[in-house]
């Protein structure tokens, strides 16, 4: 099993913790899915962000601070080190924020943040696309994991490009891949998972559900399905039936 | 003087960013802060002088995906 900086997980699931009806029901989602991982960001103080620790500090996960909303590199590395002691911890989230609309990363901005935080020993977990080229210059950064996303934050879509990501673990077999944002259905995560990757993140699906903690739930199987299943070896697709039961002794009637 | 606190217009008698936040009320709250954009440690508060029209921005853990 591939590990996040030397973490192992029991259940492939990272969790974010916003947009629950309520920080009851956030707490019951992640213990109702086994996640053992909560994004978390930095806004500025106006009274909620004291309770709102004790809270997750109560759940006992380790914490994924994010540098969500940044669209330079200054600003996410300037995030990023508010992060690592505010949370005391070297991991981050790290998104530079290219476009308003799809929020879909900025590379150019994304490798140039990793560069300066691997140099001052952060383990990052940058958002990406599925491009290769991208993903090799943010190895080269120092990234040991990858984040390529799925769809657009927020948009429920799914996987928008299997081929990129099949290509993309096939290129690079030993970073473990988390497909983070645009999951909208626990199919689409075991999807992920069938496909290689190692985690998911998502956290809209989750919380906006009707029933939050039991999509929680629900995706915490598919994902653990899905890992089982690649780990199993999936058949190869054909194009024609193939008789399952033999065709040698059948009846001449 | 005059600064700038988390985009709001705040008057403090506090002459070091340690003294101002707890003047504003966050002694010993779970913060981090940054000064004019850039980020300034716990432990470089007490020795950070303000100046009007600083701008400071006090961050807090939250929820985020």
């Amino acid at each position: 099993m591939r590990d996040f900086y030397g973490v192992t997980l029991d259940c492939p699931l990272m969790l974010g913790t916003a947009r629950y009806p309520s920080p009851a029901v956030m707490e019951r989602a992640f213990r109702a899915s086994g996640a053992e991982i909560a994004t978390v960001s930095l806004r500025r103080e106006a009274g909620g962000g004291q309770a709102f620790w004790r809270i997750v500090r109560d759940m006992g996960v380790r914490v994924l601070p994010n540098t969500a909303g940044c669209y330079s590199a200054r600003e996410a590395v300037t995030t990023a080190h508010m992060a690592r002691e505010l949370f005391e911890t070297n991991w981050i989230k790290l998104e530079v924020i290219g476009h308003a609309d799809t929020l879909q990363p900025d590379p150019f901005g994304l490798v140039e943040a990793a560069e300066i935080l691997a140099a001052e020993g952060f383990e990052i977990f940058p958002y990406t696309t599925e491009d290769q080229v991208v993903a090799r210059r943010l190895v080269d950064a120092g990234c040991r994991v990858l984040m390529p996303w799925g769809a657009p934050i927020g948009s429920g879509l799914g996987l928008n490009n299997r081929y990129g990501l099949r290509t993309l673990r096939a290129a690079f077999p030993d970073i473990p891949l988390v497909v983070d944002a645009g999951l909208g259905l626990p199919s689409h995560a075991a999807e992920a998972m069938e496909l290689g990757c190692d985690a998911v993140l998502l956290n809209t699906a989750v919380a906006q559900a009707g029933d939050p903690v039991a999509m929680a739930e629900a995706f915490a199987l598919a994902a653990r399905a899905g890992r089982i299943a690649a780990g199993a070896g999936p058949m190869v697709p054909r194009d024609m039936a193939q008789p399952s039961t033999p065709v040698i002794g059948k009846a001449w009637l | 003087m005059r600064i700038d606190v988390n985009g709001t217009t705040r008057e403090v008698t506090a002459g070091t960013v340690a003294d101002a936040l707890d003047e504003l009320g966050w002694a010993g709250a779970k913060v981090a802060t940054a000064l004019n954009g850039d980020f300034l440690p716990a432990a470089a508060r007490a020795g950070q002088r303000l100046a009007p029209g600083d701008r400071l921005e006090v961050l807090a853990p939250m929820q985020g995906g």
